[in-house]
């Protein structure tokens, strides 16, 4: 039986690396899109990748079924499906199940990927005293174990493609051409050490937060042990699914605001640190003094998106590229400036964010346009 | 009775270049040169001499060679020349071999089996000459999480943290007491620690007012005889530590013999002058965890929870299980002192044959806290037997916060290790309380020597980090990733939690 841990690694080496390019678009008035640009865009950094790896997230995907957990899984073969149909049917009310459409494209070996638009019985997380979140993730790790499925994404009103291939054949293969969505988060990979896999493609996703991710942690291995310490089982034994448990535990378990979520990851220099006031300085170091395993050491550029809200970060010495842009009401993050400008030949702005600067592009956001990317802050009584 | 014993040096005079300065016999503590009128020459005893050096870095001419005694038994793997004095020894004394400085036999030293990764080309290694990589490290409890209230743009932090030790670079100066040690050894440790931002341990035997003034970098040591414990002294220092084992003595206590305590000692020890200072084995006021939870609270209340409590243990062989004890028992820095951990002054038989190495101890520690789910309570400071940058590098990447340093320190300030500190009479001023002889450390150039192995250590560790692609030296603690192994057993690897090189 092939195991999807042994997919994913197939050497048994610590980890697995890949290099890659990002391309997020969000228009922050919630207003939604085709892709056309997003493949576009990400089709122009295809130097970045190898044809290993592409894949994409699209938000305000499914407005017909905003309230329910929309699944995207898996399968390399049609017992598995049976199996794991029977156990949804169990977990869940499954309000539409569907195979994803496809087309003919050029991509590599693709498995039987469908979808299930599904919602929690409330008897049971009454019963088991559980979030809706934490039942559906709950699921889905177990869904993930069963070694021939594996869930592509689990948010609602969002859902993840993806597979081997460029990115643009994967949209092909996906006819994303259908799909309309608010936030585009588009990613082509370069594995380093794996010969690619559908469910190793990127984003990343648990509930509706998505992860596409560029560079390599040297820090891995002490970040993992600091999540594994706190209940996350590191099975995919990727740098992205340490960024993604770290964003699930910092901003949905601690609640920790988004700004400061990028100081952990990316904190400034206890150089900067000093010269700053007292307060600012207080809370900084209490948060790198607390959370020093989380600390994102080597180089990275990630998007990371959920419902209603894109992040841009870099590691703090920017050894991974990323540019920002805004024109009108869009919001543009991207490996390369080149890939933003031919979807977009005027901005009103454009820059290259500095390592560690957090960017964030949120609905919520009364005046759509200013990118809050620091809180103030207070000492604590 | 005659001795059988065979002198262990032989002491060579070029007599060709001597000079007759006499510097020699001015320099050794332990008699072995003598001027002879008659013939106006310098000659030597050679059976007392201990290697030391001193009179060979001393001599102007350069005239002085030390070499083993080429005298030997037949040669046995069994009965080494070592095994055979030693019972020689014991039949003509009686008494327990007494030794000095930590274990200095082969084989038990896992760093040399363990080596370091660097990138290449997936990630980009780091140029410390270039690029800021950070050292800082703060030891102490730390929340398990932190909240935050946001208001209004504000994040106001609502968590309660507790007190940390600030080090700029992840070494501090192991505890050796002022009595083991003199005034001016003690005064050379605290201001290196404090020019280097780290910390110096004063060890058990109180801490000299003249030094009160550098208390920001002293950790104030209480250990079972509680000399020179009282309110000042626990509230003049950084942080406290209790000492409960030696590694190179695990489970013995201490005997500082009443030629050294001088009058200065005694006043600062709280013990009348001449008399033996007796450290118990055990606190008589710690037989169980419990107890060293209210030994923890009290000395908490004593010093209004200002300042983190540490806790040193020996590595033995349940390290792992006492560790998570003390994380509940409220301590706030748990030290493992290993098997190589020195001292200056152990029963031989002891040192060579009690406790386990650190590197086995800081991994197995690491990971059961791991496991529990409580690592994050506690900061572990590695000890004992900590030779160079590397060692330093590879306990960190073990899961130790930080490590101490006590042997590398002293023989930066002269010692060369000739293992004879018991004897109080250390040529190169160290662990002799006599006053004439503690003059031989001038706290000014001794303290240079200290600052100097620091910032050289730290630079070492930049380029190791760097290499690696990290830099900020949190990023490497527990990150076992960038070890390996070689020439370990299975069971070796899998209680190192390292894989095997190439693998």
């Amino acid at each position: 039986m092939r195991n999807i841990r042994e997919v994913n690694n197939p050497y048994g080496d610590d980890k697995v690396i890949d290099s890659c390019s990002l391309f997020g678009m969000m228009n922050v008035k919630g207003k939604r899109f085709p892709s056309k640009d997003p493949v576009r865009a990400i089709s122009n950094m295809r130097e970045r990748g190898n044809g290993l790896g592409g894949g994409f997230a699209i938000y305000g995907i499914y407005p017909q079924y905003r309230d329910a957990y929309a699944l995207h899984i898996m399968y390399l073969d049609k017992e598995t499906k049976k199996e794991t149909e029977e156990y949804l049917k169990e977990t869940f009310r499954v309000l539409l199940q569907e195979e994803i459409p496809t087309r003919e494209a050029k991509v590599w070996n693709p498995p039987l990927v469908w979808r299930y638009f599904v919602e929690p019985k409330n008897s049971t997380i009454k019963a088991k005293n559980q979030t809706a979140d934490d039942y559906v993730v709950e699921n889905v790790m177990k869904i993930n174990a069963k070694k021939k499925a594996f869930v592509f994404s689990s948010g609602k009103d969002m859902g993840v493609f993806k597979g081997v291939g460029f990115p643009e054949d994967v949209a092909e293969y996906f006819c994303l051409e259908e799909y309309e969505g608010y936030m585009w988060i588009c990613h082509g990979r370069f594995p380093t050490n794996t010969p690619g896999w559908w469910g190793g493609a990127q984003p990343f996703n648990i509930l509706d937060w998505s992860v596409a991710h560029n560079g390599e942690l040297s820090s891995y291995g002490a970040n993992r042990c600091y999540l594994e310490m706190h209940g996350y089982k590191c099975a995919m034994q990727t740098d992205t699914e340490v960024l993604a448990y770290t964003f699930d535990l910092l901003v949905r378990k601690h609640k920790i605001p988004i700004p400061l979520v990028a100081k952990i990851l990316a904190p400034s220099l206890w150089d900067e640190i000093e010269f700053m006031n007292s307060s600012q300085s207080f809370i900084l170091t209490a948060l790198r003094q607390t959370y020093s395993s989380l600390l994102m050491n080597g180089p990275f550029s990630i998007i990371v998106a959920h419902q209603g809200e894109m992040i841009g970060l870099t590691d703090r010495i920017k050894l991974r590229p990323m540019s920002a842009a805004i024109n009108d009401d869009f919001l543009y993050l991207s490996s390369e400036e080149a890939a933003i400008h031919i979807v977009s030949p005027t901005l009103d702005r454009m820059w290259n964010p500095a390592g560690g600067e957090v960017i964030v592009g949120s609905l919520e956001s009364p005046k759509a346009l200013e990118i809050p990317t620091i809180v103030k802050y207070a000492r604590g009584t | 009775m005659k001795s059988y014993l065979l002198p262990e040096y032989i002491l060579e005079r070029d007599y060709a270049r001597c000079n007759k300065c006499k510097i020699c016999i001015e320099q050794c503590t332990y008699a072995v040169h003598r001027y002879d009128a008659i013939n106006d020459a310098v000659h030597s005893r050679s059976e007392n001499c201990t290697n030391c050096q001193r009179c060979v870095v001393f001599c102007p001419t350069h005239a002085i060679t030390i070499r083993r005694n080429p005298n030997s038994y037949r040669e046995n793997y069994n009965w080494t020349q070592e095994a055979i004095l030693a019972v020689k020894e014991e039949a003509e004394t009686g008494g327990i071999i007494i030794t000095g400085m930590g274990c200095d036999k082969p084989g038990l030293t896992y760093w040399d089996k363990l080596l370091l990764n660097a990138s290449q080309v997936t990630n980009p290694s780091i140029d410390p000459l270039r690029e800021p990589i950070e050292l800082r490290t703060y030891l102490g409890k730390k929340n398990d999480r932190l909240n935050f209230e946001t208001n209004g743009g504000e994040a106001v932090l609502e968590t309660e943290l507790a007190p940390q030790l600030c080090l700029e670079t992840p070494i501090l100066f192991a505890a050796m007491s002022y009595g083991a040690t003199n005034l001016n050894v003690h005064e050379s440790l605290a201001r290196a620690a404090t020019e280097c931002g780290t910390y110096f341990n004063s060890g058990e035997g109180g801490l000299h007012p003249s030094l009160y003034k550098y208390g920001d970098h002293i950790i104030v040591q209480v250990a079972s005889g509680r000399f020179g414990v009282h309110p000042a002294y626990l509230n003049i220092g950084a942080a406290i530590e209790i000492k409960i084992g030696q590694g190179a003595k695990p489970g013995i206590g201490g005997h500082l013999p009443g030629e050294k305590v001088s009058e200065e000692i005694a006043r600062t020890r709280m013990i009348p002058t001449g008399t033996d200072a007796l450290s118990p084995a055990p606190h008589h006021d710690i037989y169980s965890i419990e107890d060293l939870r209210q030994l923890i609270c009290a000395l908490k209340e004593a010093t209004e929870y200002s300042k983190p409590i540490a806790v040193k243990i020996a590595a033995v062989h349940n390290s792992a299980a006492i560790a998570s004890g003390m994380v509940r028992a409220d301590a706030d820095i748990i030290v493992i002192d290993g098997f190589r951990g020195s001292t200056g002054a152990a029963p031989k038989i002891i040192r060579d044959n009690v406790g386990i190495p650190i590197e086995l101890a800081l991994a197995s520690v690491d990971q059961r806290l791991r496991d529990e789910g409580i690592r994050n309570k506690i900061s572990i400071i590695a000890s004992g037997g900590i030779r160079n940058s590397a060692d330093v590098v590879k306990a960190i990447a073990l899961g130790a916060d930080a490590v101490y340093i006590g042997t590398a320190a002293l023989v930066a300030m002269g010692c060369t290790l000739c293992q004879k500190c018991y004897t109080g009479r250390c040529p190169w001023g160290i662990t002799t309380t006599d006053p004439q002889i503690s003059k031989r450390i001038n706290p000014e150039i001794a303290s240079q020597r200290l600052v100097n192995l620091l910032r050289a250590w730290s630079l070492e560790i930049k380029e190791m980090l760097g290499g690696m692609g990290i830099n900020a030296i949190e990023s490497l603690r527990g990150n076992r990733l960038q070890l390996r192994g070689v020439g370990l057993t299975e069971s070796e690897l899998r209680v190192i939690g390292v894989k095997m090189a190439g693998d």
